[in-house]
């Protein structure tokens, strides 16, 4: 079991919330070890700590300079059945098993010890930018986002910002001389709210990945087949948007990706290419403007070669859990082709149950407006 | 004896015909291959004259050309020059709405851009290394100390820019209305 406590910023009780958690494993008997803390000094964390047998910390020597490490060695030698292990993104110093802490945890889970461990949300690799755009505080410790998706549990520790802030000012996160600096910078109400929406949407996803991935791997005809059948769908939302490498295509990704802003969620761009269909030219040049607007966006562009649109959107929107489909609105349709089923019915049939398909109409350039 | 003659004008009037839909076909397909004529339009910030907009139209319109607003967005050094700024794009989303909302009100086509770099005039450099313009409209506005383009980007752009540069300047001792950005 690997479970860890995600946080949207120091001082959420990540640490104390796995240390309340490992002393009710501790009383039901479980052989409980503290492979390594940061308390960061705060009292209440310590007190909490009591009790716990502590794997004490080696010392390592890098330039001349001594620094206190956790004892992989001694952990495995321990053998316990549940470690605690805080601030999974750390560094280690050069020269031990592994350069980060999150690879010692992955040694520690391989010799069958349960970890608890702690991350805030900054520290992922996916987020970094994001994070950095938003408070303009840049992390250099990340793990990838992985890391993560191998934890059979992760909580998320919230915590209002106006409760965190006040916190901070009691000085239960920083020694007093630090509480105005972090005021001014990290810690503003408007960084700690962007922070904890990124934290909660993190967690939201990570859900849905997991129940999408059961979905994906649980064979036919078990019972998981039949769980996971009548489970509601995922609260989380997700968009797909069907482009080509065409001007217009701008317009469908800006709405797409504003619908996407108001759900809240990701936005994903899918060009289906013909087989044979050229890729130079015009063509190439929309589709690298495409790709530029979704890297701006932090979208991602899916390029699938598959000669039926239909079957490939659907395929790619049941592996990404797509709950809305966007398309733009068709060409007129003439000769033989006005038999055929409109586009957006035959996505409809093809695509899972509870996808919406929303068609979005061009803009006209007859001088009727805004379509 | 008729019907051989019957088949023969059959023949040729098909023959005629199919010659001339394939030739005119040909010609569509010459027409479409010709290059389009681009008119970029760059800006910053989270307005942009009206009168900028209204010119760059007036030309793509009597040139049947293409307009291109790009919006120039500056990524600070702590972050990576090809991050993700979904704030800065809701900026230049509003705005790219309301400049592709007038042109489809009078005809234009417009592919729009939104161009990243470490400055404004950075931003139009790497604009202007991949996408090819027949014509430059930068609004004067953007070049009286705001903080948008400057004098030397200007300076700059005639030297460098492989393209026609129209520089536009407000009327004298009038405010120029702007076009604000509008949600679409």
């Amino acid at each position: 079991m690997y479970k860890i406590f995600l946080g949207m910023a120091a001082g959420v009780g990540k640490t104390y919330r796995m240390l309340a958690e490992a002393q009710a494993q501790a009383e039901a008997g479980i052989d409980t070890v503290v492979g390594l803390l940061e308390t960061h000094g705060r009292a209440d964390t310590e007190a909490l700590a009591e009790g716990l047998e502590v794997v004490p910390r080696r010392r390592v020597s890098y330039r001349g300079v001594s620094l206190e490490e956790m004892d992989l060695p001694g952990i495995l030698a321990r053998k316990p059945e549940l470690c605690l292990i805080d601030e999974l993104a750390h560094t280690n110093a050069p020269g031990l098993e592994h350069p980060k802490r999150y690879e010692d945890i992955a040694d520690v889970l391989a010799a069958g010890i349960d970890v608890f461990s702690t991350v805030n949300v900054q520290h992922l690799e996916s987020l970094n930018d994001q994070v950095a755009e938003l408070t303009g505080v840049r992390v250099r410790e990340t793990v990838p986002d992985s890391v993560l998706g191998t934890a059979d549990e992760v909580v998320l520790i919230d915590l209002t910002p106006e409760a965190l802030v006040e916190r901070l000012r009691a000085g239960k996160i920083y020694p007093g001389e630090n509480v105005q600096a972090a005021l001014d910078n990290f810690f503003r109400i408007e960084n700690l709210a962007a922070l904890r929406e990124v934290s909660l949407r993190q967690v939201a996803e990570s859900v849905e990945a997991k129940r999408l991935t059961f979905e994906t791997t649980s064979p036919l005809g078990t019972r998981e087949e039949k769980v996971s059948a009548e489970v509601p769908q995922a609260v989380g939302e997700r968009v797909l948007a069907l482009v080509r490498p065409q001007p217009s295509a701008q317009r469908l990704v800006r709405r797409a990706w504003r619908s996407a802003q108001r759900l809240g969620t990701d936005l994903d761009l899918l060009w289906v290419k013909r087989p044979r269909e050229e890729f130079a030219g015009e063509v190439e040049r929309q589709v690298t403007a495409l790709r530029r607007l979704a890297s701006v966006l932090g979208a991602k562009l899916l390029i699938e070669e598959h000669d039926d649109l239909v079957a490939a959107a659907a395929r790619v929107a049941r592996e990404r859990g797509t709950t809305y489909l966007m398309v733009g609105e068709s060409e007129p349709r003439r000769g033989l082709r006005r038999l055929r089923e409109p586009l957006p019915q035959r996505l409809m049939r093809a695509t899972p149950p509870g996808v919406d398909v929303r068609i979005v109409a061009h803009r006209s350039t007859n001088g009727r407006g805004d379509a | 004896m008729i019907e051989h003659v019957l088949v023969g004008v059959a023949l040729a009037v098909g023959l005629g015909g199919g010659f001339g839909l394939a030739r005119r076909r040909h010609e569509g397909r010459v027409r479409d291959a010709e290059p389009v004529h681009r008119i970029l339009l760059p800006f910053t910030g989270t307005e942009i004259s009206r009168r900028a907009v209204d010119a760059a139209l007036r030309l793509a319109r009597a040139e049947d050309a293409e307009l291109m607003p790009a919006y120039l967005a500056q990524v600070p050094m702590r972050l990576p020059l090809e991050c993700s700024i979904p704030n800065e794009a809701g900026r230049a989303m509003a705005m790219l709405e309301t400049i592709e909302q007038r042109a489809a009100s009078q005809g234009v086509p417009v592919d729009a851009r939104i161009e990243r770099g470490r400055s404004y005039r950075h931003a139009l450099e790497r604009l202007l290394d991949t996408e090819a313009v027949d014509r430059i409209v930068v609004p004067a506005d953007s070049l009286n100390g705001g903080e948008g383009l400057g004098g030397d980007d200007l300076v700059w752009l005639l030297e460098k820019a492989p393209a026609e540069v129209l520089i536009l300047r407000p009327a004298p001792g009038r405010v120029q209305p702007r076009l604000a950005a509008i949600s679409a």
